[in-house]
C-alpha cells in the first residue's frame, strides 16, 4: 500500500525518531474518531491513519469518521464512554466544556519539551488556564470574496478603508446589483459579519473583552459597532431575504453576478470554482480599515486533541506530533488536500491565489490578533443568543436597542 | 416441598388475579423502564444547573423562575397554543375531504390513495417540498401571487408569518390523516338510520349534524387526539423548514427543548428539562382528559 503521505511519513520517522526514541515501539490499538466528513478531509483522516499504522508496524490505527455537525453533540458521548485516543475540535473557548470536565488531556510538556517545533504562533489558541490542550492541523483565513470581472466593469478597486469600501458599494447598487451575498439562516454568517465590524470599529483588544464578558453590550463602542454596519445595510448592500437561505444557497447570487461580494471563510473557493467562476472572475481582499487600529483577523482552526481517557496515550500524543510535522503539514494542506493554511511555521504554502493571499494577510498585516470566530471565541450560549440578535438586526435594525439590552441581560447571566 | 405445595395451591387459588397480572408484567416494566422513570428524572433534572459534563449544582426552582423572564420560552408557549388551535382545522377539513371522496365513481380509491399520500411521505419530506413552495424568489407561491399582480412574500422569513406557514405545510400531512379516520368511521355508519333520517325529512347539513356525525364519535375522538398529540410534538416541520427561525419567532416548546439541552450551542439540561415539564404538564392535561373519556365510554358500554 502505497500512499501520497508515505515519503513523507518516512523522513518524518527519521527527524523525529532522534527526538523520541519511544515512537519505534508504539504498539496496541490506537482509536481515532473523526468529524472531517466531507470529501477532501475523509481522504485525508484516512490516509493519515494508514500512514501512521504503516510506520509503526505493531500498533493498530481504527478510524471512526462522524459527520462533522452530529459530531458537534456526540463528542460528548465519546469522550466520557469508551473514549477514543484522538479526537477532532475546534481551538480556543469552544474547547473550554471539555477543558473543565477534565476530558481533554493536558499536553503541555509536548510544547515545552520541543515535541511540536514551528508551532509556536498558533499556541494560544490551544491555551486555556496557560496550559496546552491539543495541537491544530489547519486553518483557514476569512475574508472578502468578490467577483474581480465586475469590479473591473465598473472600473472599482479592492477597498483599503470603509469609506471606500460604501463609495464601491454605493457603485455596485447603482448598476442593479446588491453589494453583499449572504445567507443567515443557521445565523453564524451574521456572527461573521459582527466579527469583523467590532474588530475594525473598536479594535481586537476590544473584540476579546465582549467575548470573555468583560465589556458590556450597551457600551458606547458596540453602538459604534452596529451604526456603522447599519450604514450598509440602510444602502441596500445586503441580499434581501437573506433570512430564508444557508450560506450554500446565497453562493448563486456571487455565481450569478447578481451580489458583488461575499464575507465568507476561504471553504467558499471550492464551491464558486464547481459553480464554473474562474480565478481570473473571483479574487479576494483583506475587510477594509475603519477605525484605527490594527487589524485583527478571523482564521477559525481545527485541531486534534488527546482524550483524558485514553487507552493509548503514548500514541495518541505520537499522532498530534506527526500531523502537525513540517511535511505532513505541507501535505494535507496542500492544493490536492483540504487547500487550507498550514499550522506548522515551517511548512509551505500551497501554490494558490487564495491560500497564498490569506497566509500573507494574518502573517503580515493581522498585527492586531487572531480571532476563532464568533461561536467559538464566545461562550456557546452567548454565541447562540448573540447570533439570533444579530440575525434580527440585519433584518430589523429598528430593534437594535431592544437587540442590545437582551444580549446584555443574557451577558450578566452567562458569565459568572 | 411443602412450600412448593402450598406455593402451587396459592396460585391455584389466585389464579384468576395472578395470570392477567404476570401477562401486565413485562409491559409494565417496560412503561416504568422507559416512561415513567425518565419523567421522574426530568423533574429532578430540572432542579440543577447542569451542562450535561461535570458537577450537577442544585438550584431548586431556578430553571422555572428564568422560563418566567425568558422571552424565548414566551414565543415558543404562545406558537404552542397557534399549532393547537389551528392544527385543530385538519379535523373538519378531514371529514370534509371524506365526505366528499364517500361515493362510488370510477377510479374513486385512485382518488383517495391521491388523497393520502402526503400522509404517506416523510415529514421531512413535506417540509422540504413546502420550504421550495415558498421560496422568496422562486417559489411558486411567489409565481403564482406576481401572476395574480400581488406584492411577494417572504414567509419563511418574516417572523410575524412563519409559524403560519409551517402550520399550513403540516395541515397537509395531517388532513389526510383525519379524512382516512373518517373514510373508515363512514364506512361503519349505519344505512338504516339514514333510511329513517330521510323518511322523517331530513338532509344536507341536518342530515350530516344529527344523523352521520353521533355515528363518526369515535372517529372524531380518534381524529381530535393524534392532532393534538401532533400540534404538540410538532419539531421536524420547523427544524427543517426554519430551524427555529428568523431570530427564534418560530419555535416551540419541544424545539426550544432540545436547542438548550442537545444542540450545538446547549447543554443547559437543567434548564431543557424544565421546558420538557412544562411541556409534559401541558400534555397532561389532555392525556388526561382522553384517559377519563375513555373510562367513562367503557363504564357507558358495560352498564
Amino acid at each position: 500500500m502505497f500512499h501520497k503521505l508515505t515519503k513523507a511519513a518516512a523522513a518524518l520517522a527519521l527527524t523525529t525518531g532522534l527526538v523520541t526514541p519511544a515512537m519505534a515501539e508504539l504498539s496496541g490499538t490506537m482509536r481515532i474518531i473523526s468529524d472531517m466528513s466531507n470529501p477532501a478531509p475523509r481522504a485525508i483522516i484516512e490516509g493519515l491513519a494508514s500512514d501512521f499504522d504503516a510506520m509503526h508496524p505493531d500498533l493498530t490505527v481504527e478510524v471512526e469518521i462522524v459527520d462533522r455537525d452530529a459530531w458537534k453533540s456526540q463528542i460528548r458521548n465519546a469522550l466520557t464512554a469508551n473514549a477514543p485516543d484522538v479526537i477532532n475540535w475546534y481551538a480556543a473557548n469552544r474547547m473550554a466544556p471539555f477543558v473543565g470536565a477534565g476530558l481533554f488531556e493536558d499536553i503541555s510538556d509536548m510544547y515545552e519539551n520541543g515535541d511540536l517545533p514551528g508551532l509556536d504562533s498558533v499556541k494560544g489558541a490551544l491555551t486555556i488556564d496557560g496550559k496546552q490542550w491539543g495541537v491544530p492541523y489547519t486553518y483557514y483565513q476569512w475574508g472578502i470574496y468578490y467577483r474581480e470581472d465586475i469590479f473591473k466593469e465598473l472600473g472599482l478597486s479592492e477597498p483599503t478603508t470603509f469609506d471606500e469600501e460604501m463609495a464601491n458599494c454605493q457603485v455596485i447598487i447603482d448598476s442593479g446589483r446588491k453589494c453583499y451575498s449572504i445567507g443567515s439562516k443557521f445565523l453564524w454568517t451574521a456572527g461573521g459579519w459582527f466579527d469583523y465590524m467590532n474588530m475594525r470599529t473598536n479594535g481586537f483588544d476590544f473584540h476579546m473583552k465582549l467575548a470573555t464578558g468583560e465589556a458590556s453590550w450597551t457600551s458606547d463602542e458596540v453602538r459604534a459597532t452596529f451604526a456603522n454596519w447599519r450604514k450598509l445595510i440602510d444602502m441596500g448592500a445586503f441580499i434581501d431575504d437573506h433570512q430564508t437561505y444557508s450560506w450554500q444557497e446565497a453562493l448563486p447570487f456571487v455565481v450569478k453576478g447578481e451580489a458583488t461580494a461575499y464575507l465568507i471563510g476561504n471553504f467558499a473557493v471550492p464551491h464558486l470554482r464547481e459553480a464554473g467562476l474562474t480565478d481570473d472572475q473571483i479574487d479576494f481582499y483583506q475587510f477594509p480599515k475603519i477605525g484605527d487600529h490594527p487589524m485583527g483577523e478571523d482564521a477559525p482552526t481545527d485541531t486534534f486533541h488527546v482524550a483524558s481517557g485514553a487507552q493509548n496515550k503514548e500514541a495518541a500524543r505520537a499522532f498530534l506530533q506527526y500531523v502537525t510535522s513540517v511535511d505532513v503539514q505541507t501535505a494535507i494542506n496542500g492544493p490536492d488536500g483540504l487547500a487550507q493554511l498550514p499550522v506548522n511555521a515551517n511548512a509551505s504554502v500551497a501554490d494558490d491565489e487564495f491560500i497564498a493571499q490569506g497566509f500573507e494577510m494574518l502573517s503580515k498585516n493581522a498585527t492586531g490578533g487572531i480571532a476563532q470566530f464568533f461561536d467559538r471565541d464566545f461562550p456557546a450560549e452567548m454565541a447562540s443568543v448573540g447570533m439570533e440578535g444579530l440575525q434580527e438586526f440585519m433584518v430589523f435594525p429598528d430593534n437594535l436597542d431592544d437587540i442590545l439590552n437582551r444580549l446584555e441581560a443574557a451577558r450578566t447571566r452567562i458569565y459568572k | 416441598m411443602s412450600a412448593a405445595t402450598t406455593q402451587r395451591s396459592w396460585y391455584q387459588r389466585n389464579k384468576m388475579t395472578v395470570t392477567p397480572l404476570l401477562f401486565l408484567l413485562p409491559g409494565v416494566l417496560f412503561f416504568v423502564i422507559y416512561v415513567i422513570s425518565p419523567i421522574i428524572q426530568s423533574f429532578n433534572i430540572s432542579l440543577y444547573d447542569w451542562d450535561g459534563l461535570g458537577e450537577a449544582t442544585y438550584i431548586g426552582l431556578g430553571n422555572y423562575e428564568e422560563l418566567l423572564t425568558d422571552r424565548a420560552f414566551e414565543i415558543s408557549l404562545w406558537n404552542n397554543v397557534k399549532w393547537l388551535a389551528l392544527y385543530l382545522l385538519a379535523v373538519p377539513a378531514g371529514l370534509f375531504i371524506a365526505l366528499f371522496l364517500n361515493q362510488t365513481v370510477v377510479g374513486i380509491r385512485l382518488y383517495k390513495s391521491l388523497f393520502f399520500f402526503p400522509f404517506v411521505i416523510s415529514q421531512v419530506v413535506v417540509g422540504l417540498v413546502f420550504s421550495w413552495f415558498y421560496l422568496p424568489r422562486e417559489g411558486l407561491l411567489n409565481a403564482l401571487l406576481t401572476f395574480l399582480g400581488l406584492d411577494t412574500v417572504n414567509i419563511l422569513g418574516d417572523p410575524t408569518l412563519a409559524t403560519y406557514g409551517i402550520i399550513a405545510a403540516g395541515l397537509w400531512p395531517q388532513t389526510a390523516y383525519c379524512m382516512i379516520l373518517y373514510l373508515t368511521g363512514l364506512n361503519a355508519v349505519d344505512p338504516e338510520q339514514i333510511e329513517a333520517g330521510r323518511l322523517d325529512g331530513a338532509k344536507g347539513v341536518r342530515m350530516l349534524w344529527h344523523v352521520i356525525l353521533p355515528q363518526l364519535k369515535p372517529a372524531t375522538f380518534i381524529a381530535f387526539v393524534v392532532t393534538i398529540i401532533g400540534a404538540l410534538r410538532s419539531f421536524d416541520l420547523i427544524s427543517i423548514m426554519t430551524n427555529g427561525g428568523p431570530f427564534g419567532s418560530t419555535r416551540v416548546l419541544s424545539f426550544y427543548m432540545f436547542e438548550k439541552a442537545l444542540s450545538e450551542y446547549g447543554f443547559r439540561m437543567g434548564y431543557g428539562s424544565a421546558i420538557a415539564v412544562v411541556l409534559f404538564l401541558i400534555m397532561l392535561v389532555f392525556i388526561a382528559y382522553f384517559l377519563w373519556s375513555m373510562y367513562r365510554d367503557e363504564q357507558e358500554a358495560r352498564r
